[in-house]
């Protein structure tokens, strides 16, 4: 690979999502292909429900392991709320891919607040493009591998090689899910060249 | 080239380094230290009731001829204070080292102090790492200088630091054997006549570490341009590096004692002398103690709350990338008690009796939280029972609302035990309510006393909890499943009413979160008689919706367990189970 200006990437969705997950697997994907990693997460109180965000910040050489405002080259957000929530930590022309999916927090399922209105409008205003994760998750053969969907669209964007993708996702999911999670990470990345 | 979290680093440089015995309690950012140490060979590692237990375990074994790994989270140290502070002036036999993990930015925690001020008070070593192979190199080579120079080193870790994964190249494990035990008074008993020497003694160590904070390979100076000097550590040198990528840079490995020799040359070499620090001013107020002149940056650097590049290129006027607004109006996500949360409806029971609601630390925490909002207070582990009698004793001989404490089974463990014995012995009344949901939840469901379920899976002991209570002498118990709505009114209701006594309400249900325990049901669903009225909606489960036009319920079946606790609530039968049976 040439030499490799650093690359920021924040994940940001509703704690229980996979987030976590799907950083790992970005990360080792950076790792093989020969590039340093600082991978970036917080447990604790905010899993219970809460927004949650992760950092996969990749180059020759990483100092930060976190993502301050304008500084994420990719923003992959599982929600679309969280994917407005972060929208200031993404650098002006970066790459934004969001779950077209919304999930409410307990202030609106009890009636004290609003779900935002035009999101789509709103995030495509960010040039973001939207994935039904989910459901290209399950025509993938299972609905828990919507990460691996989102990974698959994120991937249209990196400079790293297919088989590398693939090898990781091998190395990293149960054996029987194998051929499910690289359907879904090939349906993410036909969703963004599609 | 692996990639470790922090934490993992640490526990990997504990067994290179052959240590072979864990000690620790649970606490966000420390927690997965422990875990990964006791999945190594050949080492025993244990949860404690508490950390002052934990650092005693340690000195034990320690003082015996192995090299132990102690962990815990900042708040920790200060009930491992005790025993630490006595420590240094024992020293060790076995190398011992303490990770603190401190939490700037509160990601998980009731405050954000800094442990490097135990170092300093404490007068042991405190290492600062800024990646995951500082974490490990630091760490192994901690057990050497604390047998060098016979004092507990602490590693000081930061959430950044705890929980970032950076690449790692491990090694082997070192052989160690058992250093031989001798008994020696004048070292272990402390004593007056004994600790007056160890303290000649602690002073004589500190300066041979003085000396050698100067020499060490781990605090070192990076020479770029001369006209901007930066001392920093931990997680700062990164964002330093990237903020300011010409500054030159003293980092410091060895947080206490400071390197004089170093911090005084460095100032000679650069032009203007800065030092950033993370909501703490802990190496600035010691670098000025020596009489070293800091400038102070073009803008103020924020006290409170975690640092970042960008804030500290805002603090000396560089540029920063522009950004799009932030975007407004959006519904704040919090974190919440889980559907099904066993323990949802004694919030809900305390709050509608009105109580004075002291509470704990762990997940019931949450119940402060609308719309539950039944916490009056939480400020640390066992406060809830011992804060109750507090309110009790100020408002005795006044019309007052019913005082309850509340805390979880791994908390009561912790430091409630004392705290209830204290209400019994001077005769307190009010109510203190035992969550035991069988696991420590907040942190990831470890194991406990209450649960009997231990780190490594040996065989254990569950306690029994009414025994105990009844041993401290509460005379008014009941055990109580809280999922009962009517049964957990009932107890809240005869507890408070019996104002002259001193009641203690076991509330025993499994979190939804542990597998084995827990097995969910069918999930219920809302039918047509659903008039609206909210009060289902009032229990804060994240399964339930109340729809924003029409006010009625609904309940989202991929969330909903099958607790049952809110069809209890619905006064008009609209709220029932679906088919189906177990799932």
């Amino acid at each position: 690979m040439e030499t490799v200006k650093e690359m920021r990437v924040l994940l940001a969705g509703v704690g229980g999502q996979g987030t976590i997950l799907a950083a790992d697997l970005l990360a080792k994907v950076a790792i093989a292909s020969g590039l340093k990693v600082k991978l970036s997460e917080i447990h604790g109180m905010s899993q219970r429900g809460g927004a949650v965000t992760t950092v996969v910040n990749m180059g020759e050489e990483v100092h930060s392991m976190v993502i301050s405002e304008g500084e994420a080259d990719y923003l992959l957000a599982f929600e679309t709320t969280e994917a407005l929530r972060n929208i200031q930590f993404l650098r002006e022309g970066g790459k934004l891919y969001v779950n077209n999916t919304q999930i409410k927090p307990l202030p609106v399922l009890t009636g004290k607040a609003m779900m935002p209105s035009n999101v789509e409008m709103r995030l495509k205003s960010y040039g973001a493009h939207l994935l039904d994760a989910e459901s290209l998750a399950s025509q993938a053969g299972s609905n828990k591998t919507a990460n691996v969907v989102l990974l698959g669209a994120l991937s249209t964007g990196l400079p790293f090689a297919q088989d590398i993708w693939e090898e990781q996702i091998r190395l990293k999911v149960p054996e029987h899910t194998i051929d499910i999670n690289i359907a879904a990470f090939h349906l993410g990345r036909e969703s963004v060249s599609a | 080239m692996e990639l470790l979290s922090g934490n993992e680093a640490i526990a990997q440089g504990a067994w290179e380094a052959g240590a072979s015995i864990g000690v620790g309690y649970p606490g966000t950012p420390s927690t997965e230290t422990l875990e990964a140490f006791a999945k190594k060979d050949d080492v025993y590692a244990e949860w404690c009731p508490n950390e002052k237990v934990a650092l005693e375990v340690g000195i034990g074994a320690s003082a015996a001829g192995k090299r132990v790994l102690a962990t815990m989270k900042h708040v920790g140290v200060n009930v491992a204070a005790d025993p630490l502070f006595t420590l240094a002036y024992t020293g060790v036999n076995g190398g011992l080292v303490l990770l603190a993990a401190d939490d700037p930015g509160m990601h998980s925690s009731q405050n954000e102090q800094d442990s490097r001020f135990y170092a300093l008070a404490a007068r042991i070593p405190s290492m600062d790492p800024s990646d995951s192979q500082e974490a490990l190199d630091f760490t192994r080579n901690a057990y050497e200088l604390s047998e060098r120079f016979d004092l507990p080193v602490i590693i000081r870790s930061t959430v950044r630091i705890s929980h970032a994964k950076t690449p790692v190249e491990t090694g082997k494990r070192m052989s160690y054997t058992l250093k031989p035990y001798e008994k020696d008074a004048s070292k272990w008993v402390m004593m007056p006549a004994y600790a007056k020497g160890r303290r000649t003694s602690l002073d004589g160590r500190n300066d041979e570490l003085k000396a050698y904070v100067n020499e060490c390979p781990y605090n070192r100076i990076e020479m770029r341009d001369s006209d901007i000097g930066i001392i920093c550590s931990g997680a700062v040198y990164e964002y330093v590096r990237d903020a300011l990528p010409h500054a030159s840079v003293l980092k410091l490995g060895i947080t206490w004692p400071l390197p004089e020799n170093i911090l005084r040359e460095f100032e000679e070499q650069v032009d203007t002398l800065y030092c950033i620090d993370e909501a703490s001013d802990y190496l600035s107020s010691q670098i000025k103690a020596l009489g070293i002149n800091l400038a102070d940056t073009p803008q103020a650097l924020p006290i409170a709350g975690e640092l970042s590049a960008r804030a500290i290129a805002l603090a000396f006027d560089s540029a920063v990338p522009t950004s799009y607004d932030a975007e407004s109006n959006l519904p704040a996500r919090p974190p919440a008690l889980c559907a099904g949360c066993p323990h949802r409806l004694v919030f809900k029971e305390l709050s509608r009796a009105r109580c004075i609601v002291t509470g704990d630390i762990g997940c019931y925490t949450l119940g402060a939280l609308p719309p539950l909002s039944a916490l009056d207070s939480t400020v640390c582990m066992g406060a809830s029972i011992s804060m109750a009698h507090g309110f009790e004793l100020a408002l005795e001989n006044t019309e007052h609302a019913p005082v309850v404490g509340v805390i979880g089974d791994s908390t009561f463990a912790h430091s409630g035990i004392t705290s209830l014995l204290n209400t019994v012995y001077n005769q307190g009344s009010g109510t203190v309510c035992i969550l035991d949901n069988r696991t420590t939840g907040m942190t990831g469901h470890q194991g406990n006393p209450v649960n009997g379920k231990t780190l490594q899976e040996r065989i254990s002991r569950e306690l029994n909890l009414e025994q105990l209570i009844e041993a401290l002498g509460v005379e008014h118990i009941q055990t109580v499943n809280p999922n009962d709505a009517q049964a957990t009114r009932a107890a809240i209701k005869e507890a408070i009413e019996a104002t002259d006594a001193l009641s203690v309400i076991i509330f025993r249900s499994p979190c939804v979160l542990l597998r084995d325990s827990f097995t969910p049901s069918a999930p219920y669903t809302v039918n047509a008689s659903c008039t609206s009225c909210g009060a289902c909606i009032s229990l804060g489960c994240p399964a339930l919706a109340k729809d924003p036009d029409t006010g009625a319920a609904s309940i989202m079946a991929d969330m909903c367990v099958g607790c049952g606790q809110c069809a209890q609530y619905c006064k008009f039968e609209a709220i029932e189970q679906t088919q189906g049976g177990l799932r």
